[in-house]
């Protein structure tokens, strides 16, 4: 975005990435051939609904979930195979910021505990006192009172576990932080406020983010560079301005116009394009194009050839075989898609 | 009919019982709906916004204690007997909540669901009834409705089931439709045929809705009149295009300034310092003031301010009321 450096080098890579997860009702295809690089300094944000993939692909940066195909890199290193003890090493390279913190900690650690944990898991501090000044200091980091420390995480305010949870992330150092859905059980009041921390704590010292929502005004907000998925595949990226201007996929460009805006003329007189039906079964994704289903543009064409991401701008990629002309002919004559 | 109000509240005051003293949820809140329009209930967790609903229907937990006056279609609720209460609601009154699992039973097939309310409260036979499911089921846009009536539940995707709630809140035609936070669960795309399908079938049948949101978006497209609701009170009422373009109240502006615009580049978010009260710990005073950025003087720490018009119309309870801007957003 504006004002900040971000160098080339990639922190992690993800290369023609596919997680399945075998079912009584057949294969999930949860992760369908996903290729991405988040570089040092940046915000990559991952947007999508439920069933995309994104927090699959999340996880498996972490080696959360087992690669079914592809490759995971981190810091330069193939970590595909690595051992359950060499996976060590890795989450404390890429540290994880989970949606429910309530969920996420232990509910009988104090939060110093909690906070502690990583220092010693990792071997962080040479002694107890060392580790209660890192953990004071992390502490100060995310705008906590040093004598929550003491306190359970049921004393705590949802907020205040977020910040927890994001403490306890920044513990290891990590190359890279995984934020999956780090607002969304948040009040309104309170998402401003870790918005807030999360952009100044990687402003202060030059953090990484792999920033996963569904909520496209917070990703926008939040990244230099946004991916969009659909059905367990990237279906467009590029700078979050170029996209929530000029979506060139069918899918981005309905996603944005559902998104509501708290501006009563204009939500209600809003060209909006609704997508008839439901997002098909990774299990059985459609021919061809996946978004064909459920695009008001879809073509004959779609069904034969499955569209690869291309460039159509600097920095910005689309996978439609129709990509740009298609968003312009929905917007000229926007088509409500018949009720499904 | 349309000037009369379908559900109106005054003065309506819930107080719940817990182990760590008397919560109080709601306090003293007035409000009404007409045929035809939309009320939304805004506010953050706690505000009380869905107790109120639930108090003025009758369905508040039993550790509650609730006063007021509410009246359903004229007819004073506290009058009548519990059973006729429960029947008048079943008749007249529709429900959608944010998870449709709480709604139906995991082991009858949707269209049995809906048609047992028919069955109650219409006076319809098992077979009209079947055949009055799958009328509904294809009004709330179910594909080959006529096979998913023998669906469960777990065989329909969230936004379908979600669909078949609102096909059964609708069944009997009601004169209110209660949604509390009906769309939070689903994905933006599926929230967006939702919104449209209510708006749609409000416009067919006239009926008077109370939509419970969160979501200030969602709010700006449905909604006739908005009630901004704060540690169990309304702080700002009014039509929903004055309350939005002109918020009085620093916790509405500052709600509605918090959201990310994309299309303002903005790096720093207004925020709002602290979290919302819980119901238990209450401030004295304006219960917004420990986190307000205009608190002005020591007023607003001891006396509650009262509920008072800024427009016609439009109230707000501050004693510093945010001037009118013209252009302020």
């Amino acid at each position: 975005m504006t004002g900040k450096s971000v160098a080339t080098d990639a922190v992690a890579e993800l290369t023609d990435l596919a997680v399945r997860f075998p079912t009584p009702a057949g294969v999930v295809r949860a992760v369908d051939g996903v290729s991405l690089k988040v570089r040092r300094g940046e915000t990559l944000g991952l947007v999508g609904e439920s069933g995309s993939g994104k927090s699959t692909t999340g996880l498996a940066l972490l080696r959360l979930v087992e690669p079914t195909a592809g490759t995971v890199q981190v810091a330069g290193q193939d970590v595909t195979r690595w051992s359950r003890r060499r996976l060590r090493r890795l989450r404390r390279r890429v540290a994880m910021v989970f949606q429910d913190p309530q969920a996420s900690l232990d509910p009988r650690h104090t939060v110093g505990a909690s906070i502690a944990e990583p220092l010693a898991v990792h071997r962080l501090a040479a002694s107890g006192a060392a580790r209660r000044d890192r953990v004071a200091e992390l502490l100060d980091l995310v705008g906590l009172r040093r004598d929550l420390a003491e306190r359970h995480p049921h004393e705590l305010s949802g907020g205040q576990r977020q910040r927890v949870g994001i403490a306890r992330a920044l513990a290891g150092e990590p190359d890279l932080i995984v934020l999956d859905e780090p607002i969304a059980s948040l009040d309104l009041s309170v998402q401003a406020q870790i918005m807030n921390l999360l952009r100044g704590l990687q402003r202060e010292l030059g953090l990484t983010y792999l920033f996963i929502a569904h909520d496209l005004a917070a990703v926008e907000h939040m990244s230099d560079r946004v991916a969009v998925m659909y059905l367990g595949r990237i279906v467009e990226s590029g700078a979050p301005a170029q996209i929530w201007r000029e979506p060139a996929h069918p899918y981005t460009a309905a996603l944005l116009s559902a998104v509501p805006v708290a501006d009563p003329p204009v939500q209600r007189s809003r060209q909006r394009i609704i997508l008839a039906g439901d997002v098909p079964s990774p299990i059985d994704p459609p021919t061809g194009c996946r978004f064909r289903t459920r695009c008001p543009q879809a073509r004959p064409d779609c069904a034969q050839t499955d569209p690869v991401l291309v460039e159509i701008g600097t920095g910005h990629e689309a996978a439609c075989l129709f990509a740009g002309e298609a968003v312009r002919a929905m917007r000229a004559e926007p088509v409500n898609a018949p009720s499904p | 009919m349309t000037d009369e109000a379908v559900l109106s509240v005054a003065d309506l005051t819930v107080t719940i019982g817990t182990r760590r003293g008397a919560a109080r949820a709601v306090a003293g809140v007035d409000w009404s709906v007409r045929a035809g329009q939309t009320l939304a209930l805004v506010g953050e967790s706690g505000s009380g916004k869905s107790m109120s609903v639930l108090a003025a229907t009758g369905l508040a937990p039993r550790a509650a204690r609730v006063t007021g006056d509410v009246r359903l279609l004229g007819t004073d609720l506290a009058t009548l007997s519990a059973a006729r209460r429960r029947r008048m609601r079943g008749r007249h009154v529709g429900f959608v909540f944010q998870d449709p699992m709480t709604s139906l039973n995991p082991v009858l097939t949707v269209g049995r669901q809906i048609g047992e309310a028919s069955e109650a409260h219409l006076g319809l036979t098992r077979r009209a009834a079947r055949a009055r499911a799958i009328e509904m089921l294809e009004l709330v846009g179910i594909p080959s409705a006529a096979e998913r009536v023998d669906a469960y539940p777990h065989q329909l995707s969230g936004g379908m089931r979600q669909r078949a709630v609102i096909a059964m809140a609708l069944v009997c035609e009601p004169d209110l439709l209660i949604a509390d936070e009906p769309t939070t669960a689903l994905d933006v795309t599926t929230q967006a045929q939702i919104v449209e399908l209510v708006a749609d079938l409000q416009r067919r049948l006239g009926t008077a809705v109370v939509w419970i949101s969160h979501d200030l978006g969602v709010v700006a497209g449905l909604a006739d009149t908005v009630a901004v609701m704060y540690g169990g009170r309304i702080v700002e009422q009014g039509a929903v295009d004055a309350v939005f373009a002109e918020p009085a109240h620093p916790y509405t502006a500052a709600l509605l300034a918090a959201r990310p615009d994309p299309d303002a580049n903005v790096t720093e978010l207004v925020t709002i310092p602290g979290t919302p009260p819980s119901p238990l710990e209450l401030p004295e005073g304006c219960a917004f003031w420990p986190r307000c950025s205009v608190r002005g003087d020591s007023r607003c720490e001891r006396e509650l301010p009262p509920l008072v018009p800024v427009a016609a119309g439009h109230q707000v309870r501050t004693f510093y009321p945010r001037q009118p801007t013209g252009e302020d957003r």
